[in-house]
């Protein structure tokens, strides 16, 4: 007996500690992307939905809260910056595509950027939204720390931003491939770019996977929607309301 | 491979601090890729490990995201209060956005076709 003893007791100590939530993320995640092979590599069981699901359902279950789980789950979120770096190699490689195709690159990401705002917005006024809605929803294509700031900028509640941001990269990179593939858009820099400037980081995750063109584009697409977003979101703002 | 790894993370630090120092409207890691794409630019070429050090950090990159994510938690509240204006904005504006960009970037860049 004194055996379960201890273990109980080492279990209430370890479930609260860094390490569990560590490796909570990290088996839900397994179990995410071990479905999603499973399935083809069906876009629609997006292993990052799949995971929050699951981490979710247990830190409710077990009445943990969001700070303590992120005590833990903070050392795989700080990766993020790095791995954003990172895509310069990508870039890098496909360099010379991507400046044959400059001015391409700059008109389509210019309407993209707009056509981003001002249908979320749109729609969501229509549909009922309040200000404060409408501005947590506005920046929500862009990657987190851009569309928080600009959120907050604009009257929105950044950590609801912040939420916008992870379902807008999971839709984009869920319904992305089909979307594209329905309006016959065949080419790996188009997708690429159209991806990364719907759906930030989490689309240009997907589009590494499946192509190094299209995930060079997406990731370039995401560094520059998150810049003509700061820029044009709080002009456009100005004017709207 | 180390010492690549310490260079994108020099990179980021970097990043952080210009942005900091000019207050630009651009996250600090965004800038740091910038300045890791001048490093490659100077260098001419990817050396290997750096190459595996980005490799390896891309292929977990989805994963990366899952802590973030589940913040959804804190505002289940306000999610279902706005249910109907978030879900429809988000769901029309993530199509419109990508059958526009990808169209456009289709006819625009016909010129440098990388598909055949």
């Amino acid at each position: 007996m004194d055996n379960l003893d201890n273990l109980a007791e080492t279990w209430v100590y370890l479930s609260a500690s860094p390490l569990f939530h560590l490796t909570l993320t990290l088996v839900a995640f397994q179990g995410a992307s071990w479905l999603f092979e499973k399935g083809g590599r069906n876009p629609l069981l997006n292993p990052v939905l799949g995971a929050v699901i699951v981490v979710v359902a247990v830190l409710l279950a077990t009445g943990t809260d969001y700070a303590s789980y992120f005590e833990g789950a903070q050392f795989v979120h700080f990766l993020l910056g790095p791995a954003t770096v990172s895509l310069a190699v990508p870039l890098y490689r496909q360099w010379a595509l991507v400046r044959r195709s400059a001015l391409a690159v700059t008109v389509s990401l210019l309407c993209g950027s707009l056509t981003a705002i001002l249908t979320a917005v749109g729609v969501a006024a229509l549909a009922g939204g309040g200000e404060e809605v409408l501005a947590s929803l506005a920046p929500k294509s862009v990657t987190a720390p851009v569309a928080m700031a600009i959120a907050e900028e604009l009257g929105g509640v950044p950590s609801l931003t912040a939420v916008l941001v992870i379902v807008t990269g999971i839709l984009g990179a869920m319904l992305g491939p089909l979307v594209l593939t329905l309006v016959g858009v065949t080419g790996w820099s188009a997708r690429g770019l159209a991806i990364g400037t719907a759906s930030h980081g989490i689309g240009t995750a997907r589009a590494l996977q499946v192509n190094e063109t299209a995930g060079a584009f997406s990731g370039l697409a995401m560094g520059l929607n998150a810049l003509a977003t700061a820029l044009l979101l709080p002009v456009l703002w100005g004017l709207l309301f | 491979m180390l010492g690549y790894l310490t260079l994108i993370f020099v990179c980021q630090l970097a990043g952080e601090l210009i942005v900091g120092a000019l207050a630009m409207p651009v996250p600090g890691p965004v800038v740091g890729m910038v300045l890791l794409f001048l490093y490659l630019a100077r260098r001419r070429t990817v050396p290997e490990g750096l190459g595996q050090a980005a490799g390896g950090l891309q292929r977990a990159m989805s994963l990366l995201f899952v802590p973030a994510g589940a913040g959804v938690m804190l505002h289940f509240h306000l999610l279902a209060e706005a249910a109907l204006p978030l879900g429809l904005g988000l769901l029309v504006s993530t199509i419109a956005t990508i059958a526009v960009t990808g169209l456009l970037m289709s006819w625009l860049g016909r010129g440098a076709r990388d598909d055949g």
